[in-house]
Parts: C-alpha cells; sequence; structure tokens
C-alpha cells in the first residue's frame, strides 16, 4: 500500500502537511508530496479537502490468512500466589460484551491456581476456562507461560485474546504475537467491534501522547490486545453460573530461566494511590516543588492521596511511585483534582475512569478541560488554597 | 563476549504540542532524541565490557537520519554501530520490526540481547520479547539490577506490580532495562571524536537477508485505522467569575454530589 498525492486534483493549499504526524509532507513545485517518512496513518487523506490524497494497492498487499475458523473471545486470567489478579475480572467484563456482539463464547485461560480460582472465572463471565494446574506455572517465566498459550492458540483458535497490561503480560503476550504471526495491541483503552467488518477496534494513546489511534489486525487472527488494570469495568458476578473447565496438561514444555527469589516492596505510597477515594494531583503547571506541600494539604482536608503527572516526576519535585498516566499508574477514585496538569493523553489515559474530574489551570485551553467533569481556569496557587480554606469551613 | 544493544531514534515527546485550531500535532522543531530507556540499555552494556571485555555493538532500524543516535552511542562507548536501513521497512509494526532486528542480529551474533524496556513515542514494549521469540532464546523483561554475569548465565532482579524477582538464565538472553538500573554516562571527549569519525555501516533488506512479506507495512498485521483527537466529556462544567465564585461553586456542587 502507498498513500499518495494525485497531482491534478491538489491545490497546494498545505493542509495536509500541518496534519502530518511523522513530517512526511512536503511542498514540492506547489503540491504535496508524500515522502519516505510516510507511516501509512491515514491523518492527511481524513484532512485533504479535495480528496487529492488517496491510498494505492500494491501486489502483495494482502495475505489474508484464513481466519473464518477462529472463534471466541480469549481472557488470560493471570495469577499471582495462586490468586486471579483483578484484572481478569475486569477482562472478563470486557471480553463477555465483546462476546455477545460477536454472538459468541468467553473462555479464560489460568495457568497455575487451583480449581476453585478457575471456577471463580466461571461466575464472573466466562462459559469455558482451559485450566493448566502444572507447577511449572507458580512462578512468572515467560517461556513455558508463552509456549503453552501459544500451542492452545493454535489448537483452539480463538478469534480475540486480551490480557492485562501488567508486568506478565507485558512480557510474555508478545512472545505469543510473534510465534502466532499475529498483530498485537498494547495498553488499549477501549475495545469496539467494528459491525461492517467485525473486526476489533483496538484504541490506545498514540505518538506519545495528545492522540488515540484505532488499530485494526484484520488479516491475521487471533487479534491479541493487553488493557490495562482498572480501565475496563468489571462484569456482573453470578454465584450460580454454570460451565465447563477443561483441564489442560503442560506436557514438553521448557524453561531456561529460573526465578530464584521472589520480594514483595509496596510502598504505601502506591497502595494509598489505588485504592484512595480521592486523590489529589499536580503538574508542570505547579512551577515547583514546594506546590506539592500545598496539594498535601488539599489531600489530608480531604483525605485522599498525591498523585503527580510525569512532568512534575521527571522535574525531580516528588518521586515516581505517584506518577499516574500510562508510564506510571491507572487510577479510579471518586474524586481526581488535576492541579496545573496540562493533561497529555498519557496522562489521562490514567485517570480518565476516575468518577469525577476536577481541572484546576490557568489556560482554558489545556486538554485537561476535555476530560474534565468540572473546570476552574485560573492560577493553582490562588484557586488551591482557597479551596482548603472553604472546604474547612464547610467541615466545621 | 558480544552485547548487541537496539535502540530507537524518538521524537522528544515531552516536546510534542497540540495545534489546537487544526487539532494536530505539531512536530516542526521537535529535537530527535535516543529513547531514554535505551540510554540506560546502553549504559549496561558498557558497564558489562568494562567487566567483561566484551564488544558493545548498537543497532537501530530507522530512516537514514537515525545515524545520528548511532554517532551519540559511539560517543557513549559503543564497539560498532549498524544502522538496519531501507524504504522497504517503512510502516513496520512491532511484529515487522522485531522481525527485522531479529534477522539482523542473527547475522551479527550475540550473547546478551539489551533493549530499553518501551519507546517512549509507542510505549509497547513489545518489541524486545518479540524479538527473543524469534532468535528463540530466553528473554527477562524490565530488569532494575544486573546482580551477576558471567560467560554462560546472567542474574537479574525483574521489576514485578508488588516488588521484584531475583531471576537466573543462561546465555544468550535478551533483557529490557528500566530507568532504576543505572545513570547514563555522558559523551566522553575521545567519544565524541570517534562519533565524528566513524564510518556507519548500512544494513538493507538484502543485507540482514529478510523476505519483503516480513518486513514494513507489508509485514505488519496491525494497521492504523485511523487517528483522532479525544472528544471532552458532554457533561461538563466550566465554572465562570472570579476565582472566589469559581471555588464557591465547586463547593456548592461537591456538597450537592455529598462528596464532602
Amino acid at each position: 500500500m502507498r498513500i499518495v498525492v494525485n497531482i491534478e486534483r491538489c491545490t497546494g493549499c498545505g493542509q495536509c502537511i500541518d496534519s502530518c504526524p511523522f513530517t512526511a509532507i512536503v511542498m514540492q513545485e506547489g503540491k504535496a508530496f508524500i515522502n519516505e517518512y510516510c507511516q501509512f496513518c491515514k491523518a492527511c487523506m481524513n484532512i485533504c479537502p479535495e480528496g487529492a490524497i488517496i491510498e494505492i494497492m500494491e501486489e502483495g498487499d494482502i495475505q489474508k490468512a484464513d481466519i473464518s475458523d477462529y472463534k471466541g473471545v480469549w481472557v488470560f486470567a493471570e495469577q499471582r500466589d495462586g490468586m486471579v489478579a483483578p484484572v481478569a475480572y475486569e477482562l472478563l467484563g470486557a471480553g463477555r460484551r465483546l462476546a455477545d456482539e460477536l454472538k459468541a463464547e468467553l473462555s479464560a485461560v489460568l495457568f497455575g491456581s487451583n480449581e476453585d480460582q478457575a471456577k471463580e472465572l466461571i461466575k464472573w463471565g466466562a462459559d469455558k476456562v482451559y485450566h493448566c494446574k502444572d507447577s511449572i506455572f507458580e512462578k512468572f517465566n515467560d517461556e513455558p507461560y508463552s509456549q503453552l498459550l501459544t500451542n492452545l492458540v493454535k489448537t483452539h483458535k480463538p478469534e480475540i485474546v486480551l490480557a492485562g497490561a501488567t508486568p506478565i503480560g507485558r512480557s510474555f503476550i508478545p512472545r505469543v504475537a510473534a510465534r502466532v504471526r499475529t498483530g498485537l495491541t498494547a495498553d488499549c483503552t477501549a475495545l469496539e467491534i467494528d459491525r461492517d467488518s467485525g473486526n476489533l477496534l483496538q484504541i490506545r494513546p498514540a505518538f506519545g501522547g495528545n492522540i488515540m489511534a484505532t488499530i485494526l489486525c484484520p488479516n491475521h487472527r487471533p487479534q491479541i490486545a493487553t488493557v490495562r488494570p482498572r480501565v475496563m469495568k468489571r462484569g456482573e458476578y453470578n454465584a450460580d453460573r454454570k460451565g465447563e473447565i477443561i483441564p489442560v496438561s503442560a506436557d514438553n514444555i521448557a524453561c531456561r530461566t529460573k526465578v530464584l527469589e521472589t520480594i514483595k516492596e509496596v510502598s504505601e505510597c502506591m497502595v494509598n494511590l489505588q485504592e484512595a477515594d480521592v486523590i489529589v494531583a499536580g503538574g508542570r503547571g505547579l512551577g515547583k516543588p514546594d506546590g506539592f506541600k500545598m496539594l498535601e494539604e488539599l489531600a489530608e482536608v480531604l483525605g485522599g492521596a498525591v498523585g503527580a503527572s510525569r512532568a512534575a516526576v521527571d522535574e525531580g519535585w516528588i518521586p515516581y511511585s505517584h506518577q499516574v498516566g500510562q508510564t506510571g499508574k491507572t487510577v479510579c477514585p471518586k474524586i481526581y483534582i488535576a492541579c496545573g496538569i496540562s493533561g497529555a493523553v498519557q496522562h489521562l489515559v490514567g485517570m480518565q475512569s476516575s468518577d469525577i474530574i476536577i481541572a484546576i489551570n490557568k489556560n482554558p485551553e489545556a486538554p485537561i478541560f476535555n476530560v474534565a467533569t468540572y473546570g476552574i481556569i485560573g492560577d493553582v496557587y490562588e484557586v488551591v488554597p482557597l479551596l482548603i480554606k472553604k472546604l474547612k469551613e464547610v467541615k466545621q | 563476549m558480544n552485547i548487541i544493544v537496539c535502540i530507537k531514534q524518538v521524537p522528544d515527546t515531552a516536546e510534542v504540542r497540540i495545534n489546537p485550531e487544526t487539532n494536530t500535532l505539531i512536530r516542526e522543531g521537535v529535537p530527535s532524541i535516543i529513547n531514554p530507556y535505551d540510554l540506560h540499555a546502553i549504559e549496561a552494556a558498557l558497564q558489562i565490557k568494562e567487566k567483561t571485555g566484551a564488544k558493545v555493538t548498537v543497532i537501530t532500524m530507522g530512516p537514514p537520519q537515525a545515524e545520528e543516535a548511532l554517532r551519540e552511542a559511539i560517543s557513549m562507548g559503543a564497539d560498532d554501530v549498524r544502522l538496519i536501513s531501507d524504504r522497504a521497512f517503512a510502516g513496520a509494526d512491532t511484529w515487522a520490526t522485531a522481525h527485522v532486528l531479529y534477522k539482523a542480529i542473527e547475522k551479527l551474533g550475540y550473547d546478551i540481547i539489551l533493549c530499553g524496556k518501551q519507546a517512549i513515542d509507542g510505549d509497547t514494549a513489545q518489541v524486545g520479547p518479540e524479538v527473543a521469540e524469534f532468535l528463540n532464546i530466553p528473554h527477562i523483561a524490565y530488569i532494575r539490577k544486573i546482580e551477576d554475569v558471567s560467560d554462560k548465565s546472567i542474574k537479574v532482579q525483574r521489576l514485578m506490580d508488588e516488588g521484584y524477582d531475583v531471576v537466573e538464565s543462561p546465555l544468550p538472553v535478551l533483557l529490557t532495562v528500566v530507568k532504576e538500573l543505572n545513570t547514563p554516562r555522558l559523551p566522553s571527549l575521545k567519544g565524541k571524536m570517534a562519533a565524528k569519525k566513524a564510518v556507519i555501516t548500512k544494513m538493507d533488506l538484502n543485507a540482514i537477508g529478510a523476505k519483503a512479506e516480513n518486513v514494513g507495512l507489508k509485514g505488519s498485521p496491525t494497521q492504523v485505522k485511523n487517528i483522532f483527537v479525544p472528544q471532552s466529556k458532554a457533561d461538563r462544567k466550566m465554572f465562570h467569575g472570579s476565582v472566589e465564585e469559581q471555588v464557591d461553586t465547586l463547593v456548592r456542587e461537591l456538597r450537592e454530589l455529598k462528596c464532602v
């Protein structure tokens, strides 16, 4: 495939040049020209008022694997110390919705753990659970996990596979995608079925922030996506739900790495951040490390925890353990107060499922206001102290 | 011992701004840098080199200007570099990128392969583990400390959600590293001179021996359907008036919702 400009229709208006995230379009003799930096994102095709930018197919573009045999939605349910991780129940919620839409079965895959945990997965929405009890899966090693999941995928041919974007999922799922020769989309924030094609629309932040991309895997199966914890809502728990548990054996599964020790190191702050009902977070707009003292006070009044954007962490104003966003923690409190945070997509994906978002920013154009429930335009150093004062009055 | 470090040249995303009128990215004037996590991978390789006398080769897949990133790697102390570049590689997703790197690495020979945990422009963290799978070697992701390394094996600390694991692996192995691992060194004067003089060896599609159907856009299972700017919430309330009035309104709203 190539994206080219039909120079007869091109008026040289230059709108496509501004639209290109890769600076791959240049003006040559009054006409747009797309050079080799083109990444085929098609942003220019949507923006061209003349319809002069077109997509042309080349020989060998379509290598359609036989995808019609692939049926059903799978959720990889990761466990730690034998307990299914909460993200698995969230994925079952998302998976159930996708499976119902496709009129297909929802299956969970569980490595390690016992039968009781497998039954829980059925109560949370799975029709089937592929369960391997082998002790090789007690500790996490990439090779046995990827080998067995690859074997199961090749045998049972699911259409969609979802896994948690956790240190475990993000580490071994790429090996499965590489081996099966299919697409994998990391850190999806929304998943939908395209009504026309039946393809999975995988939505994720792109190009380092500010913009979202819809990713497709049209000609390969399964379509594999990872989703971060606390992005999807859990499905319905039904203690009477019936399903089938299919035992799986781990024959011929090799493992070259060896986990010698597992050390728990959970900082209080991390727990506080993910469990807090209220989070007061600060960004570059605070301008100095002292700003966080003020935010701590506000957090204390509201009984909440303090978060931060990557910009504030990069400035060294607050430790990484407070970071909210794509490279930090994903949080979902009742109230999220963003102080001096502009709202890059990378930050937004870490907090936008919060129930109420209050944005305080000097710049009325700041993208944080796009996701805000309430927006206050003003200097954080004026707004926050006043807010602290008024909240204290209310409490008395 | 041969160490390969895979790096990527990325736009400095902290600098990327959006044009509010056209809702598109402003890339003009955005500097290109070595992906920050990859600097830690280079540093780790150089530290192993100092202990064992290993040879450090830094490679990147990218357009011709990615050569700059390789020169920077030489200035830090890399012994050799390869620019893996071909028009056919354009539009690659993680599968096709990993395939190209795998083909190139196979040609170069390796005992340890180091990668940053993810690139800051894509944030997928997929290419490293995929390369390991193609090479059929073990990998360990999110390394925060290298405890021990010998000709035969390596012992590392792997960052997990609730702490870390101590993991041992035989060589060859691929590791992806996090920032906590080390502090990347600055280029030395001698290094800068070497970087200036260095002739950058290129590898194209033929040189790595890959098939056209497995690289670039053609080799990529995933496609970008469209890109868009997130829409604002329909029910948002922007307050007006003086700061005091706005704060009063907020407190009133929160009280009505019984949040305070």
